[in-house]
């Protein structure tokens, strides 16, 4: 399974060392991140699983190049993160599209550097592979929500990033389109091998998707546990070895799963 | 059943005829209250055509229209081109802020017309003073919805827009320009309306022809009151058909995605 336990075999993709956030708001100070240290090998599928407002989007955020860190270094690829970097493109919660722009034209935003022809082409490609055909020409008000979030993905990837980092993308969707969106990146994944960073609050989301699961506590956030996620895809989500991982990080986090 | 109308008891009008039918109901008992009581205080609506087809006759009411027109696209033209971008650009640097709202918001108050002596000094009695005036009055909300409108852009398509390497420029045409579209339209529309209301208090003063030279100009030379009302619904009338062809703008596709979400 090359899909799993990448980290030791592949090169490091990001680096996370010693990484603290601290925000001020009206002279007061709040610790948001202490001490995080991570490694995500290149073509690894990391979930970063935490409780709402504990940071984790923070973490995100400072890998994207949009938050500088208080203090420590994230490097991707062996370089510092100065700033955001189309290497690397966010896809944000929700209405990270551009409700001004077609299908089409937020496909190929980040293209105009290609000639029109390679362009057109990529965009017809990725309109395929997030299942748009017949839409190139509508506007994202004219879309659902679920095919709004496929969008953006289709535009993060068509700049051919080496990585993508989803900052809880499908929370707004109702629970049977998320399954689908699922089931989609984990496709579009092993089509394209991007390094996947992906930022949730779902515990079975992220067992479902991962290879590792990065286990936060609550602010001031730090790692309290890294689950490797040794089930191959398409996971059977009634395996005995599923539950055994899913019910680990339910009683890490200090959560029974009784209702 | 009090929703259903009595059979028989009204002829049903359409709704799009009502308002019209109002209007002409208030026509209608304006013309008899002038009729019942003859003076000097108003014409009547009937006066009132008589009068417009006095200027058609003239030559004159498609003269002064144009005439009107023709500043107010200059004015407002200008205050556009100059307003957006400069309030676009200030909205956005904070630090440009902070240096000149002190004297944004000490010229934004003075009334336009305020300026008229010093537009007379500067540019004489002519298109030239009237066209400053109507730029002066249309330039700072132009200024200020501009800046309000790019602070307003969500964050999201800031950092979406930075994420793809656009550099600040790009940022601009790309992303804050077509973000702020919905706000600057409404602002265009308030501040069309501040123009047109700006054009005909110069031409009373400034100019010797257009709309509001036309309302002086009739009084002055003799008391002919029905040009006057003439020349006011005129005003009314085209101030109108401005208002709609700019609200047409709210329905470019690419424009009218803030008035369809949430």
């Amino acid at each position: 399974m090359e899909s799993s336990v990448a980290a030791s075999a592949t090169r490091i993709a990001v680096q996370v060392e010693d990484v603290g956030m601290i925000f001020t708001r009206d002279g007061k100070q709040t610790l948001v991140l202490d001490n995080i240290n991570l490694e995500v090998g290149e073509g690894e599928f990391v979930c970063l699983l935490g409780p709402s407002g504990c940071g984790k989007s923070t973490l995100l955020n400072i890998m994207a190049g949009f938050l500088s860190p208080t203090s420590g270094t994230v490097r991707v690829g062996g370089e510092v993160v100065q700033g955001p970097d189309p290497r690397r493109i966010v896809v944000f919660q929700e209405r990270g599209v551009f409700p001004w722009l077609t299908v089409e034209e937020n496909i190929g935003f980040g293209l105009a550097a290609l000639d029109r022809k390679e362009r057109q082409h990529r965009i017809n490609h990725y309109v395929g592979m997030v299942g748009l055909k017949g839409f190139e020409n509508s506007y994202p008000s004219d879309l659902s929500g679920g095919m709004k979030q496929r969008l953006e993905v289709a535009r993060a990837l068509a700049v051919n990033p080496d990585m993508l980092l989803l900052d809880e993308p499908f929370g707004a969707l109702d629970s049977i389109t998320r399954l689908t969106m699922r089931r989609e990146l984990l496709r579009i994944w092993e089509a394209e091998r991007k390094t996947i960073l992906f930022v949730t609050h779902d515990i079975d989301e992220a067992v479902q998707l991962a290879d590792r699961v990065v286990v936060m506590s609550a602010r001031p956030a730090t790692i309290q546990q890294i689950v490797t996620i040794d089930i191959p895809h398409p996971r059977d989500l009634s395996s005995p070895r599923y539950l055994e991982l899913r019910d680990g990080i339910f009683q890490q986090i200090g959560l029974a799963h009784h209702v | 059943m009090s929703f259903e109308e009595k059979p028989g008891a009204v002829i049903k009008v359409p709704v799009w005829l009502r308002p019209w039918l109002l209007l002409a109901v208030l026509l209608v008992l304006w013309q008899i209250a002038i009729q019942r009581h003859p003076g000097q205080l108003l014409p009547g609506p009937w006066g009132v055509v008589g009068g417009i087809a006095d200027l058609l006759r003239h030559g004159l009411l498609l003269k002064y229209v144009v005439a009107s027109l023709f500043r107010v696209t200059w004015g407002f033209g200008l205050a556009v081109i100059l307003a957006v971008p400069l309030g676009m650009v200030i909205g956005w640097y904070t630090r440009a802020e902070m240096a000149l709202n002190p004297i944004i918001q000490i010229l934004r108050p003075i009334s336009p017309l305020a300026w008229i002596p010093i537009a007379i000094l500067w540019f004489g009695v002519g298109d030239l003073s009237a066209i400053f005036l109507i730029f002066l009055g249309s330039f700072f909300p132009l200024l200020l919805t501009a800046m309000n409108a790019v602070r307003g852009v969500p964050a999201v398509y800031v950092n979406a827009g930075r994420n793809f390497g656009l550099r600040p420029i790009d940022l601009f045409v790309r992303i804050l320009y077509p973000a702020a579209v919905p706000q600057l339209i409404i602002g265009l529309r308030i501040t069309l309306g501040i123009a047109w209301l700006v054009v005909v208090a110069a031409e009373m003063i400034a100019v010797n022809s257009g709309l509001g030279f036309l309302i002086v100009d009739a009084r002055n030379a003799g008391n002919r009151y029905d040009l006057v009302v003439a020349g006011m619904v005129i005003i009314g009338l085209i101030g109108l058909l401005l208002d709609w062809g700019i609200r047409s703008l709210e329905r470019v596709k690419s424009f009218r995605w803030s008035y369809s979400e949430e």
